[in-house]
């Protein structure tokens, strides 16, 4: 009996540990990729100070870089994933979750499942045959003539590639993980809440923006951020559509680049020059540093969040 | 995206381990580098296998990650559009040597203009990729061409994302003949582009220029005519608009003097002669002159040798100009320099 206990103690001894060292091997793991990055863009820091991150210029043939593109691009283009994939996603859970019959929820709920499935490139694929052409005959046109007044949205496309196209496609691969967040955060409301709400008679609107947004605010956000995270460094699909150029302009439409597109088209002609490299691997740093402060904002927002509710 | 990188990173280390290993069996022998001669490499690599058993692994990666490759001697053949200055290979240990020449082709889209109907001149061309001509009937196109019917379409420009040496030979062209262009884009496997949107790879320009009315780009020759993309005429310097074809990449290459090149540094572009395509060039290959491993290196030197025997016919098949015997000869007698490590010739 003593025997079978100690060799308990033992093995869960032997478990903790295991535990307590893949747990370590995380924080080991970022630090190292935070200080190898560091450690590796020195050059261009070095060369380039703080100027980096505003400067326009990029000119491989004069080794003058600037981040100011690849940032704007970056952000401006999750910023639109984020702005179309939410409403959406919002509506087609509080769908699945409270409108549609189970045997319609279930096969949906599968269906979106499997958009997420879907491989990067398939996505990129459909948003340069496909997408961008039709933004550049039906979308973008209309868009632009309605919004005259407002000079970001003036501007020549071509061929309906640019950082707008490149949001639009972004929104459809974060729609999935948006949905099925929501789905399980609006499944999760205590029934009761929702019975009794219903009992009084309000609309299944009423129940949907007093009870459901309210109690699930905390998981929406978190979603939220969750899918940012995924749509700022998607590469792939971005790189097919965006246009490449580093040429900085405030116009969304146009062509631009992300830091993750700028680094899979760079990477190969960087890998010979010792700035050129440093300069890929400071956009690293710094998309590295964009997905921390996300993280460091959604943690700040969700405890405020959670001491109000 | 971190993640990823580091993903990338440390999966190309371990394929390069794993590429050190099957160095002792000798009979794989690891390349990487130009996609521009990605096509003819690989027909005579698959050949060549047919033929000895020996394995030609060429990754097309792109100049710049071959020339980089080389140098971190993860690889044991690098090759590149670009040829490296004679200093440069003497401080890294290297020797260069040319395989096949060929074109770079510009290709549009323009409504009603059908292939090789258009034509163009340097002035015309720089132009266009610098954005100051922005509509198809500009006068100053529309002057060349007083047969054609040009629409009134804007110029959508398309040109390599990616570092390439496509690109470089372009833009080699174009500093030549443009000193606007010199000053202000400048010659490199990329650049800072004025305008127009950037697809990777010469598929990915040949797809943007196929999808896109009005586009103008610039692919490899076999490209163009893989995705029948509509070529141009282009003026060369002897004043004649010629047609890019393997006749006139010859014509273009007739004209270097290889023996006179120290390291076969040669930039076939903007070259004189009646019939020649103004934008032709060489293609590399990237071996160390002290090689650790000269049963590898030998290997190398007989699938290359093989190629200059052997090749032409594949090569022009792919529409690439096989280099001139007198040329191979000059290679030939450069590989005699090549040694082991205690000093003894590899190729004799």
């Amino acid at each position: 009996m003593n025997r079978r206990l100690e060799k308990h103690r033992i093995f869960d001894n032997v478990f903790k540990y295991i535990t307590i060292f893949c747990a370590l091997l995380i924080l080991v793991i970022v630090l190292a990729i935070s200080i190898e990055l560091f450690l590796n863009s020195l050059p261009a820091i070095k060369e380039f100070g703080f100027s980096f991150l505003w400067s326009t210029d990029w000119n491989p043939v004069k080794e003058k870089f600037g981040a100011a593109s690849s940032i704007y691009g970056t952000l401006v283009a999750t910023f639109i994933a984020i702005i179309i994939a939410v409403p959406f996603s919002l509506v087609i859970a509080l769908f699945l979750t409270e409108i549609a019959h189970p045997s319609i929820a279930t096969p949906v709920g599968y269906a979106i499942e499997l958009l997420a499935a879907i491989p990067s490139i398939i996505y990129g694929m459909w948003g340069v045959f496909i997408l961008a052409p039709f933004m550049a005959e039906h979308i973008i046109p209309p868009l632009q003539s309605l919004f005259f007044f407002l000079p970001i949205f003036q501007g020549k496309v071509i061929g309906g590639q640019g950082i707008f196209t490149a949001g639009v496609v972004l929104a459809v691969m974060i729609l999935p993980y948006l949905t099925s967040i929501m789905r399980d955060v609006f499944n999760m409301v205590s029934p009761q809440l929702k019975e009794s709400a219903y009992g009084v008679g309000t609309t299944t609107w009423e129940v949907t923006r007093d009870i459901l947004i309210p109690q699930g605010i905390s998981g929406i956000i978190g979603g939220v951020f969750l899918s940012l995270g995924r749509a700022i460094g998607e590469t792939m699909a971005v790189t097919f559509i965006i246009g490449n150029s580093h040429r900085f302009s405030f116009e969304i439409f146009r062509e631009g680049n992300t830091i993750s597109s700028t680094l899979a088209n760079e990477f190969a002609e960087g890998a010979d020059n010792p700035l050129f490299f440093g300069v890929l691997m400071e956009l690293g740093l710094i998309l590295f540093a964009i997905t921390v402060i996300m993280q460091l904002l959604s943690h700040f927002w969700l405890k405020r969040y959670g001491v109000k509710t | 995206m971190k993640n990823t990188l580091y993903l990338i990173i440390s999966f190309c280390l371990l394929l390069t381990a794993c590429k050190k290993d099957k160095h002792n069996s000798s009979q794989t022998i690891n390349g990487a580098g130009a996609s521009f001669p990605f096509p003819v490499y690989s027909r005579w690599a698959y050949d060549y296998h047919q033929k000895t058993g020996v394995k030609i692994n060429y990754q097309s990666v792109g100049s710049g990650a071959g020339i980089a490759q080389i140098k971190k001697k993860t690889v044991d053949f690098g090759a590149s559009d670009k040829p490296l200055k004679q200093a440069e290979l003497e401080k890294s240990g290297l020797i260069q040597f040319p395989t096949v020449m060929g074109g770079v082709v510009p290709v549009i889209n323009v409504s009603g203009i059908k292939a090789g109907e258009l034509k163009l001149d340097s002035t015309i061309l720089a132009n266009i990729f610098m954005g100051k001509i922005k509509f198809w009937d500009d006068q100053e196109i529309a002057k060349i061409n007083p047969e054609l019917s040009l629409p009134h379409q804007e110029i959508n420009v398309v040109r390599r994302s990616d570092g390439s040496g496509t690109t470089w030979i372009f833009t080699n062209y174009l500093s030549k003949v443009s000193s606007a262009w010199k000053e202000k884009v400048g010659n490199g496997k990329a650049v800072k582009w004025p305008v127009g949107i950037g697809g990777k790879g010469n598929e990915g320009v040949a797809a943007n220029v196929k999808k896109i009315e009005g586009a103008v780009g610039y692919v490899e020759y076999a490209y163009a005519l893989q995705a029948k993309l509509n070529y141009i005429q282009l003026r060369n310097q002897d004043g004649n608009y010629v047609k890019p074809e393997v006749v006139s990449f010859q014509a273009a290459a007739a004209n270097a003097k290889w023996s006179e090149a120290p390291g076969f540094y040669m930039v076939l572009t903007n070259q004189p002669g009646a019939k020649s395509w103004p934008i032709t060039g060489a293609t590399f290959i990237l071996l160390y002159q002290k090689q650790s491993n000269p049963e590898v290196a030998k290997n190398i030197l007989n699938f290359f040798n093989w190629t200059y025997t052997n090749g032409d016919e594949a090569a022009l098949k792919l529409h690439y100009v096989p280099m001139p015997d007198s040329v191979v000869k000059l290679i030939r007698k450069k590989w005699k320099t090549i040694e082991d490590l205690k000093g003894n010739k590899i190729w004799n």
